[in-house]
């Protein structure tokens, strides 16, 4: 059965597996999969958390299951890979978009480590004005924190960066 | 060939003071003094908790421990490693947040060390956590500064909450006398006394640039017992609490 599938075709399914958090992204925008493998037994998927104590992982990899299951008639494993940590760098210039079109200030790109800096004048997702202050680090989810736009005088959330 | 027992020591205490640390955050949910605080507990209290998750996960599965969920919810407090500091009650919200700045700039120190570690998991570990930590030692120095220079009696307050908590966060660093010289030598971590001097150095500048005295070193004794399972009169009723809905059904599948 297996035979069938292609790698491409699995990409392709798997941007169909959305994040529960942010559901206009999926796994592939996040760049949540670090793997996947054809094998006699199925498809074999490799992701990441994007936060350790991320409490939809399990929820993820059972989506990733039943999604792939579903659209490509094989069986499916999914397991978290320890040999490689998320970053904001992996998320991609057109999940970046989507991120500021749902109305998230998305994480500037990481040149080095996180520092205060980096957290200042995050553009507004609303009105685009760098006007804005970090309220507090930590937001609604744990990827998330709070800044306040003196232009347009809203708070909004940023998808944090991280190292 | 790594000594086992000792790596299985150290991580039983750093994971204990997370799990015990993220319990005490927790209860700011709902309670804290501003809304945002509010949420910065509860997800410190989550960002703890699951660190506390991922060590025990390293007990479980690289050293042939028990099952992450039942060492954490139903084992005696004399078994637990956790060092006094992470078991004192919330208090006010001074203490609370100087014990958040001084704990978290120790585990910064310590995770940071990991990264270069002997023992694989530590290090795969330590990259994940100490980008995380950077935001907890964010929060806390941001509030550390503002309350120094926010008026006379907001400034006494923090300097008498650092006179408070400066002992028991010296007892973090208490080494293990059966285990400690073999993580040393085996180079799985380079020791409380290196990791004190690193906290020492890290968290002096800041002190000073929120115009706080250290205590005098000479007038203090670090608070010792925690990691040989000798626990303060509130760690028990913690874990009373903490693990009554696991006891519920011990079996249960969540």
């Amino acid at each position: 059965m297996s035979h069938k599938i292609t790698i491409a075709a699995v990409y392709e399914s798997l941007e169909h597996v959305m994040d529960p958090e942010i559901p206009v992204l999926s796994v592939i925008d996040l760049g949540m999969i670090t793997e996947v493998d054809l094998g006699d037994a199925g498809v074999h998927v490799k992701m990441i958390p994007t936060f350790a104590a991320c409490p939809a992982v399990s929820y993820i990899q059972h989506n990733i299951k039943t999604t792939l299951e579903n659209e490509l008639g094989v069986h499916v494993s999914v397991e978290v890979d320890k040999q490689v940590h998320w970053q904001s760098n992996r998320m991609t210039p057109a999940a970046k978009e989507k991120l500021k079109n749902f109305g998230i200030a998305p994480p500037k790109v990481l040149t080095g480590e996180v520092n205060t800096e980096i957290m200042l004048e995050v553009p507004c997702p609303h009105c685009g004005s760098e006007q804005t202050y970090l309220r507090s680090p930590f937001g609604s989810t744990l990827c998330r924190a709070i800044h306040f736009c003196k232009a347009c005088g809203q708070v909004f959330e940023q998808f944090k960066p991280l190292e | 060939m790594m000594n086992n027992a000792a790596i299985s020591d150290l991580i039983i205490k750093m994971a204990d003071d997370e799990l015990i640390q993220g319990h005490r955050n927790s209860e700011w949910t709902g309670l804290g003094p501003v809304m945002e605080e509010d949420i910065a507990f509860s997800s410190m209290a989550q960002d703890k908790i699951g660190h506390a998750w991922a060590l025990y996960r390293i007990l479980h599965e690289d050293l042939a421990g028990p099952d992450p969920d039942k060492f954490a919810f139903l084992r005696p407090e004399k078994e637990f490693k956790s060092a006094h500091l992470v078991e004192m009650p919330n208090g006010e919200y001074d203490f609370s947040l100087m014990r958040h700045f001084l704990f978290d700039h120790a585990e910064a120190i310590r995770y940071e060390s990991l990264q270069d570690s002997s023992f694989e998991p530590f290090r795969m570990l330590s990259k994940k956590v100490k980008g995380e930590l950077k935001y907890h030692t964010l929060h806390a120095n941001a509030w550390l500064m503002q309350l120094s220079k926010a008026g006379e009696e907001s400034y006494h307050r923090m300097q008498q909450s650092l006179n408070d908590t400066f002992a028991l966060a010296a007892g973090l660093f208490e080494a293990s006398p059966e285990h400690e010289s073999a993580l040393i030598a085996d180079k799985v971590y380079p020791g409380e006394k290196e990791l004190f001097h690193r906290w020492m150095d890290r968290i002096y500048p800041l002190l000073v640039q929120a115009s706080l005295n250290l205590p005098d070193m000479k007038t203090i004794t670090p608070v010792y017992g925690g990691r040989q399972g000798f626990h303060t009169e509130h760690l028990q009723p913690l874990l009373k609490e903490m693990s009554e809905v696991f006891n519920l059904d011990a079996e249960a599948s969540w």
